[in-house]
């Protein structure tokens, strides 16, 4: 997901007809899947962009409970950091703060899909194939048939940048750094 | 391949330095103590805090104080200790993995550094470069079990092959930012957190940071680290799951992975953040995992919740346990708090210990726990 477009495996699925603030874009997406989940509302942009694509990733394959979360980003919790800190001089909100950390959004992901699985958020200052990789086979070694999703969830200044991609023991394209780079660079 | 936890550094209220911090444990000395904030706690909070003019003190022997910010000093105090008593020849096999929830949140609004400071890539860049890491720095920012998170994370560096060591650090503060959300969730403790107590009133925070050599290779005075789990809840975001399925499913995995008998655990270094809701899970998951008996405590009682810092924190106070047989109090505890019934460490004292589970939970319902054992 990048300026308002929405690819699935190289194929355009969705296109913002006009510019869209981030929080417009994924209203209009929310819309169109046509989801019915008030607690989307709820959450911090950040989070609403991990949801939303990983709503995209699992919605033709069942999702084992054990299918582990390995997520990064460039800017943490950046944006919702600095709203929760401009609510600070009025009222503070929980329901702000509890967003201000990149992992809740593999929170909100595991709660809508029931995993019970390994979670990791790392932040890393462009995507790191080879860290990715790392860590996703190790997660993949622990538990036997696992599947793992490899997410970059990014959010600064209202762009985002966002690439999810399902690891599993089946499939076209072998898992390796160099893959995932390509894949994540595709346009 | 079992990788080893070796020498370690502890920059905490209680002392600069592990020994310091150990001895403290020994007195049953709290660094929690009381502070005023004008804006969010006119009437004080307890909170566990270091005191900035003794931290310049000790950092001018680095470099110039006021080029960095408390937390990155924090970080790299505990860093450079590690680096003084490990002497590895190079840094060319090392990576630096760094763990921290908020960073720099405290410069947030301010102007004092450039304003990429408050990025989590940028502080540890700085951090790296001035020890001179060959290597990009690796950042773990998973809430709560972050700390622990950074040695599972560094564990498996070294098994692909890629690194023979890694420094593990982790650094937290107290920041309005902080205390503020604490505040709005109505989790801050009126007086001392009393972990998994009958009488608790929720968290005290605190700050500090602290950093350990993870290697390959064994050397005198190292530990065993067997592995580490994690599981989320799949519950709530900011609540403990009321089954504790995360925290059970953690333990059961770390359990499987080290292949030990989990009745031949003789400590558990828990959680217990003190809330109602917290360390009422966590007794629930110990229960559902049958290690009710096992010796157990929280050592929030001592040193605050330092959040991305508590973790790796409390594995390093665990690492002594082992390697010196000694059990900590849990302080501040006065009777049973929880519907399950823990063997909560009333008293410091001698006692064999060689196998130790670790366990943390956080916002996201994320929870962890890894594995300890005397070599």
């Amino acid at each position: 997901m990048r300026k308002g477009k929405i690819l699935e495996n190289a194929k355009v699925l969705f296109s913002s007809k006009e510019r869209e603030t981030s929080a417009e874009f994924l209203k209009s997406v929310y819309k169109d899947l046509k989801l019915n989940y008030p607690k989307f509302f709820k959450m911090d942009l950040l989070s609403k962009l991990g949801f939303i694509a990983s709503e995209l990733l699992f919605r033709n394959d069942s999702i084992p409970a054990s299918t582990a979360l390995i997520f990064a980003n460039s800017n943490s919790s950046l944006q919702t950091d600095e709203n929760y800190f401009e609510s600070m001089s009025s009222f503070p909100s929980p329901g702000l703060f509890v967003y201000t950390l990149p992992n809740i959004m593999l929170g909100e992901i595991s709660i809508r899909h029931q995993l019970i699985s390994e979670n990791c958020f790392l932040i890393m200052e462009t995507f790191d194939a080879e860290l990715f990789e790392n860590q996703i086979l190790a997660n993949i070694a622990a538990e036997d048939g696992a599947k793992a999703v490899c997410g970059w969830v990014d959010l600064h200044s209202d762009e985002y940048d966002v690439f999810l991609s399902l690891i599993s023991a089946e499939g076209e394209l072998p898992f390796n750094a160099e893959n995932l780079q390509n894949l994540y660079c595709s346009k | 391949m079992i990788n080893f936890l070796q020498n370690d550094s502890i920059i905490s209220p209680l002392g600069f330095g592990t020994e310091e911090n150990i001895v403290a444990l020994r007195s049953g000395t709290s660094g929690l103590q009381k502070h005023y904030n004008k804006r969010f706690f006119p009437e004080g909070f307890y909170a566990g805090l270091i005191n900035t003019a003794k931290i310049d003190e000790h950092f001018s022997d680095f470099d110039d104080p006021a080029k960095f910010t408390k937390l990155e000093k924090l970080i790299m105090l505990a860093i450079g200790e590690v680096l003084q008593t490990s002497r590895l020849e190079s840094l060319q096999q090392t990576a630096l993995v760094i763990s921290t929830t908020k960073g720099n949140i405290d410069q947030l609004g301010r102007n004092e550094f450039s304003k990429d400071r408050i990025e989590l890539g940028k502080m540890a860049q700085i951090i790296s470069d001035f020890f001179e890491f060959p290597h990009n720095p690796i950042i773990v920012s998973n809430a709560c079990i972050s700390g622990g998170l950074a040695i599972k994370v560094a564990d498996d560096l070294i098994k692909s092959g890629k690194f023979k060591n890694a420094i593990v650090a982790a650094g937290d503060l107290v920041s309005d930012f902080v205390l503020s959300g604490f505040q709005s969730f109505q989790a801050i403790s009126p007086e001392p957190c009393k972990p998994f107590s009958n009488d608790r009133q929720g968290v005290s925070l605190g700050e500090g940071a602290s950093a350990i050599l993870l290697s390959s290779e064994e050397t005198e005075n190292s530990i065993k680290f067997l592995g580490a789990a994690t599981a989320n809840d799949a519950n709530h975001i900011s609540g403990p799951s009321r089954t504790a399925e995360g925290l059970f499913s953690a333990i059961e995995k770390v359990i499987q992975k080290a292949k030990i008998d989990r009745f031949e655990l003789d400590l558990i270094s828990a959680h217990g953040t003190a809330t109602l809701y917290n360390d009422e899970m966590e007794s629930i998951a110990f229960s559902r995992s049958r290690l009710q008996e096992i010796p157990l405590n929280s050592l929030k009682g001592y040193y605050g919740h330092s959040l991305g810092n508590s973790a790796l924190l409390e594995t390093i106070i665990t690492k002594y346990s082992l390697l010196n047989n000694e059990l900590f109090t849990s302080l501040n505890f006065s009777g049973q708090g929880t519907s399950k019934a823990l063997n909560i460490i009333s008293k410091n004292k001698k006692s064999a210990i060689n196998l130790a589970l670790k366990t943390a939970s956080g916002f996201g319902g994320c929870n962890l726990a890894m594995i300890l054992k005397n070599c």
